[in-house]
């Protein structure tokens, strides 16, 4: 589904992605783990075109989609839900979830996605502004499975939510990869999360992926501390 | 109530305070008045379309007056050489949105934002008031119409009924063209707001890249406020040609451009009543200052100003709103606790 070659990127002359290389099938899920710095969040951006990739390529679906722009890999398929949310604060839930789906011809997604996430059915006038954190996480989740993407991007989803959202939204990103065939890359610090979803775990260090574990091996905490360089 | 307000019976009070007040101001002021209440109108139509691309596109454009002159002058040389006004009115309303779009396009795309778009946009219409300022004499004539440099356009024909070139509108039938004008402008802008295209819009306003993330083009959607924006701030120029039957390029001045800008901040970003609140007020207290002697009156309506920022900073609709939607709520909240007792 997604092939990214050698992919570099970075913030203006600071090279932050030395040389990426991933494969991932339709309906996977790959973790990414690594501490702060090491470029999980600048490679989320870059296959998102939110940085411009300095050299390399992403084929998406078929398409080589490197130089194509944020707007037009949106509608290939990639939906992001990166770190803080980013939901509209001043538009009501129902108005954020109509954003995520205007895009998309045919049937509307948002039933499906209230029917998912039926907390959002009581909130569906309130402004964005208005949700706790654990609320927003939802909100931009639902928001972003309502234009039906193909893989979604989430940069750490579990950033500052209290256990019981947590365990919802793993239960139902499991359901919902079933169910849509989802494929997820998943950036993450808590290890029980990505221990529930991903089918690989990969490791990234200064910018290039370093090894390639399975969830199981996550238990083990010395060896993953051995791979992360601690 | 505020809710109320935004939707569908908020419009639809609105069309029924407007047309009343179309009816009856006439009645009820003196001729004197109506003809200053009527530049006020087409001032808030203007007004309006800042409202428009700054309040919910975001983008704080220091050249609306730019397009409101475009409007005037492309009315003015189009009316004085056809002689119908139907043709020169739509030139009005295209000429100006279709400058927007050129401009719009050369800055959107080149991801040009905050005060680098506010400088180039104050840049251009400082240039077409010089510009304006070097067609006098007779080498600058289009047709019949001649320029004229700084002494502008006189005696420009009013506005006729379509295909009637002779029924031309009287005082106070600009009015009510005026009062008619703002209030489809408004409704059409609130309905536009409310739609798909508008929400995308106000989306982009409070985040573009999200916007961007989740699949819309940031940089079309603003060149299209922002030419829509371009054609209203046009037909408010051609109505103020009709007001004064003169335009000079005084209307692309430095003061000018300033005082949209003061208008809609006076009035309140992010709301479409606030621009033409704080179009009426201001003009209205800039034309009491004028009629004295005792004070400077610039350095009244200065220090008027800045007591505005400093003191209600979000502007006078959206304090007022957040006012009443406070009130609203402080009831909600104390209706249970009333009924509580009442059970107990």
């Amino acid at each position: 589904m997604i092939e990214v070659t050698n992919l570099h990127s970075g913030y203006g002359r600071i090279p932050i992605l030395h040389g990426i290389d991933l494969k991932m099938k339709p309906g996977e899920v790959v973790g990414i783990l690594g501490h702060n710095g090491m470029g999980k969040t600048t490679l989320l951006r870059t296959l998102v075109g939110n940085i411009k990739a300095t050299s390399g390529r992403i084929d998406f679906a078929g398409h080589d989609i490197t130089r194509a722009s944020t707007a037009e890999r949106s509608r290939t398929g990639i939906g992001y839900v990166p770190q803080g949310r980013d939901i509209f604060p001043q538009l009501s839930v129902m108005e954020n979830l109509k954003m995520g789906e205007i895009m998309r011809n045919g049937e509307s997604a948002i039933p499906e996605m209230l029917d998912h996430f039926p907390v959002l059915k009581d909130l569906l006038e309130r402004p964005g502004r208005g949700l706790s954190g654990g609320q927003q996480q939802i909100l931009a989740l639902a928001r972003c499975l309502a234009g039906r993407p193909k893989l979604i991007l989430l940069d750490e989803p579990t950033e500052g939510i209290q256990p019981s959202i947590v365990d919802l939204i793993a239960e139902k990103l499991g359901e919902l990869r079933a169910a849509l065939n989802l494929g997820i890359i998943l950036v993450e610090q808590d290890i029980r999360f990505i221990r529930q979803l991903a089918d690989r775990v990969l490791i990234i260090q200064k910018g290039v992926f370093v090894a390639e574990i399975s969830p199981q091996q996550l238990y083990d905490r010395e060896a993953v501390d051995a791979h992360l360089g601690i | 109530m505020t809710a109320a307000c935004n939707g569908t019976g908020g419009i639809v009070a609105a069309v029924i305070i407007g047309l009343a007040l179309l009816v009856v101001v006439p009645l009820v002021v003196d001729p004197i008045f109506l003809i200053e209440l009527t530049s006020y109108v087409i001032l808030a139509i203007l007004a309006l379309s800042l409202g428009l691309i700054w309040g919910y596109g975001g983008i704080l454009c220091f050249g609306q007056s730019a397009f409101f002159g475009i409007g005037a002058y492309a009315y003015a040389i189009a009316v004085i050489n056809m002689g119908d006004s139907t043709i020169p009115l739509i030139l009005s309303i295209v000429v100006p949105a279709l400058f927007a779009a050129l401009l719009g396009y050369f800055l959107f795309y080149a991801r040009i934002t905050d005060v680098y778009f506010g400088v180039i946009t104050l840049t251009v219409t400082l240039i077409l008031y010089k510009l304006m300022g070097t067609t006098s004499g007779s080498a600058y004539t289009i047709g019949n119409a001649a320029i004229g440099g700084y002494n502008g356009i006189p005696a420009i024909p009013p506005l006729n009924l379509p295909g009637s070139p002779t029924t031309f509108l009287s005082l106070d039938g600009l009015f009510y063209a005026a009062g008619l004008t703002l209030l489809a402008v408004y409704v059409g802008l609130r309905l536009m707001l409310k739609s798909r295209f508008g929400q995308v819009v106000v989306a982009i306003r409070e985040n573009e890249r999200r916007a961007e993330l989740l699949g819309y083009d940031a940089r079309f959607y603003k060149l299209a406020a922002f030419t829509i924006g371009g054609g209203i701030a046009g037909l408010a120029g051609c109505l103020f040609a009709n007001w004064g039957m003169f335009i000079s390029p005084d209307v692309f001045g430095l003061a000018q451009s300033a005082q949209v800008i003061i208008w809609v901040i006076v009035g309140g970003t992010g709301t479409l009543l606030g621009p033409i609140v704080g179009c009426f007020l201001v003009q209205w207290i800039a034309t009491q200052l004028g009629t004295q002697q005792v004070l400077n009156a610039n350095l009244v309506l200065g220090t008027i100003l800045i007591g505005f920022v400093l003191l209600v900073p979000k502007g006078i609709t959206p304090t007022v709103l957040d006012l009443i939607e406070r009130t609203c709520q402080r009831r909600s909240y104390a209706k249970p606790l009333v009924e509580k007792r009442s059970v107990s």
